[in-house]
């Protein structure tokens, strides 16, 4: 019961944060010059146009009633055209959204295979060399861009050893991105090395957390051996609240895609907000915008109740 | 742990040095003081022994390798590399710095005044800070650039606006725990305004958490400019900074051109790393909750 009510007003409040989220990226379409008319006219539409537009949309009327209006088209599915590409923003996304998904949890995976042994073996050797050595390339690692890693990943791949491509694999579906493999390398690498960082950080505090707790000096005293005792209770115990801590990763992996696309040439929908960057075209922006915050709120969300439910001693979220 | 290391623990917790003591204990924090210190040396003190031409292009002189009257070498438009390194730094550490404090300040006001607040108006400005949270500040960064082009001024403004967040809920939680202790009631069943008793004794009281969330903010803002104008839409040129010289590095790293790529990677990964250092040293110092 308690979980059911701590289930149904954290899901309120998510709906609340996703209304404040479509409130300010409405606020940014009426704050371009022209407001949404140009949104949909394009940058070619003469004042007159607009007028008659604004009118037409009822874009004259009172700003709440055109957010309504707007929330309606939302719950359509209705994002807006692009300027430049001259497509349905929500068509443009659905098409990228896949190839950026394929990335960033390939990223994940490779990250975190390498990530949770080692936050592990730190925990076991805690202050010795290795968990220092660990401890401080992660510290470089957290506070390395993304794209200069990338950047010296593609010059001594491409230049010094020339063993893999600097373009990540093109093509229009997922199946054409996993056609060719060895393109993927470089992206996948330069996306998990943060994500190493992290979560070994993660991983070495929530196993040195277990290994403080009764039930390992319980299974000690019992005669089972340490081997046993990592693999059978610390490391499943300590999986569960890091693999939550993805959900509150979820910005951090799409600024990661937002780079990795635009470093390698991968046609995701990081290179497709990048490309509507540079162009000023603003319903793409917050197009993909609104579907990242969603994005992260779902994240948030899930994270919150998989740690309540794992750990019922975790209280509540916030306020 | 040992009983031998938690005697050690126990006896610390009983006489708690002073807190240089405790700062200077950790030789990173103190490296990371030295890095900083260095870096402000070598950009602004620097181009009074290392005088280069960061205005005028010089298309004679592009592209050349490290040597004895370029030691890092030039750019694609002539500039010298080492000199670039100088200008542009000013550009990250002060607009780092400024953003960095920027957002504390903003975020303190608003965690404060939540915290203190509390009831329905702490949920609904909570709620703000959820949603600012959800929106990615690389994202909305590259939004706003795209509507307007900021100066160097703006784009300290911007970056303040869009990264408020943490240090206001970490203000807030320490202004929960300060808000009903007795000197704040005392004060207010005197007659003391609410203003009052945030400036006289909730601010005072949370001035380690501020501080350190200051510090982590500065690395974060500096980062976070490097990704903006490597991605072209930050600083604008004849101005620089250390993502902005990274923006040509693709053809660079093409060409092997390391001495144009490697520098200012490196002079960002160290100065991030010094605050985060700092921010780590001044945490445990201070004893205070910040970031993991």
């Amino acid at each position: 019961m308690d979980t059911l009510l701590y289930l149904t007003r954290r899901i309120a409040q998510a709906l609340v944060v996703i209304l404040i989220v479509t409130v300010v990226v409405f606020g940014l379409l009426h704050a371009l010059p022209g407001g949404p008319a140009r949104g949909i006219l394009g940058p070619q539409a003469t004042p007159q146009q607009i007028t008659l537009f604004n009118h037409d949309q009822g874009l004259d009327r009172p700003l709440p009633v055109q957010y309504l209006y707007y929330l309606r088209q939302l719950l359509h599915g209705d994002l807006g055209t692009s300027y430049t590409l001259n497509e349905a923003v929500s068509q443009l996304i659905g098409q990228r959204l896949p190839k950026t998904l394929v990335l960033t949890v390939l990223s994940a995976v490779v990250g975190l295979l390498l990530a949770l042994p080692l936050g592990m073996w730190q925990a076991v050797r805690r202050n010795k060399p290795a968990d220092y050595v660990i401890t401080t390339l992660s510290f470089v690692a957290y506070s390395t861009p993304v794209y200069f890693l990338g950047l010296v990943l593609v010059m001594v791949f491409t230049q010094v050893v020339r063993w893999f491509p600097s373009q990540a694999p093109q093509g229009d579906t997922v199946a054409q991105v996993f056609a060719d493999p060895v393109a993927l390398v470089l992206p996948v690498v330069t996306g998990a090395a943060s994500m190493v960082a992290v979560f070994s950080r993660y991983m070495r505090a929530a196993t040195l957390e277990n290994l403080s707790e009764d039930y390992v000096r319980t299974a000690r005293a019992g005669g089972s051996r340490q081997r046993a005792i990592l693999f059978r209770h610390v490391f499943r115990n300590s999986l569960t609240p890091v693999i939550a801590m993805l959900g509150y990763y979820v910005p951090v992996l799409f600024g990661g895609a937002l780079v990795v696309e635009q470093l390698f040439n991968y046609p995701g929908m990081g290179l497709l907000f990048w490309s509507a960057a540079q162009s000023s075209d603003y319903p793409v922006l917050l197009g993909c915008v609104l579907v990242i915050s969603v994005a992260t709120v779902v994240g948030t969300l899930l994270a919150d109740v998989v740690q309540r439910i794992v750990d019922p001693r975790v209280k509540g979220g916030t306020a | 742990m040992s009983v031998q290391s938690a005697g050690r623990w126990g006896l610390v917790a009983q006489f708690p040095a002073p807190l240089r003591a405790r700062f200077a204990r950790n030789k990173l924090a103190v490296a990371g003081i030295v890095v900083v210190a260095l870096f402000f040396l070598f950009c602004f003190i620097g181009p009074l022994l290392y005088s280069t031409d960061q205005t005028h292009t010089d298309l004679t002189q592009v592209n050349l390798g490290p040597s004895g009257s370029h030691w890092l070498g030039t750019d694609a438009v002539g500039h010298d590399e080492l000199g670039r390194l100088m200008y542009g730094g000013k550009v990250s550490l002060l607009v780092g710095l400024a953003a960095g404090v920027l957002a504390t300040v903003i975020g303190t006001l608003w965690g404060s005044i939540a915290g203190y607040a509390g009831g329905w108006v702490d949920a609904v400005m909570m709620r703000v800070v959820d949603a600012g949270i959800a929106i990615p500040a690389l994202f909305i960064l590259l939004v706003v650039s795209a509507i307007t082009t900021p100066d160097t001024g703006g784009l300290i403004v911007i970056l303040g606006l869009v990264s408020w967040l943490v240090p206001s809920r970490l203000v807030r939680a320490e202004t929960l725990t300060l808000k009903s202790r007795d000197y704040v009631l005392t004060l207010r069943a005197i007659g003391g305004s609410h203003s009052r008793a945030i400036a006289r004794h909730i601010l005072p009281n949370s001035v380690s958490t501020i501080v350190v969330a200051a510090t982590f903010q500065v690395a974060d803002a500096i980062l976070l400019v490097a990704y903006v104008s490597y991605l072209g839409l930050g600083v604008q040129p004849p101005a620089t900074d250390w993502g902005g010289m990274l923006s040509a590095g693709l053809t660079a790293a093409y060409s092997g051109r390391w001495w144009l790529i490697v520098p200012p990677g490196l002079a960002i990964i160290l100065v991030v790393c010094a605050f985060n250092a700092i921010g780590d040293g001044l945490r445990d110092a201070f004893d205070v909750k910040g970031r993991g």
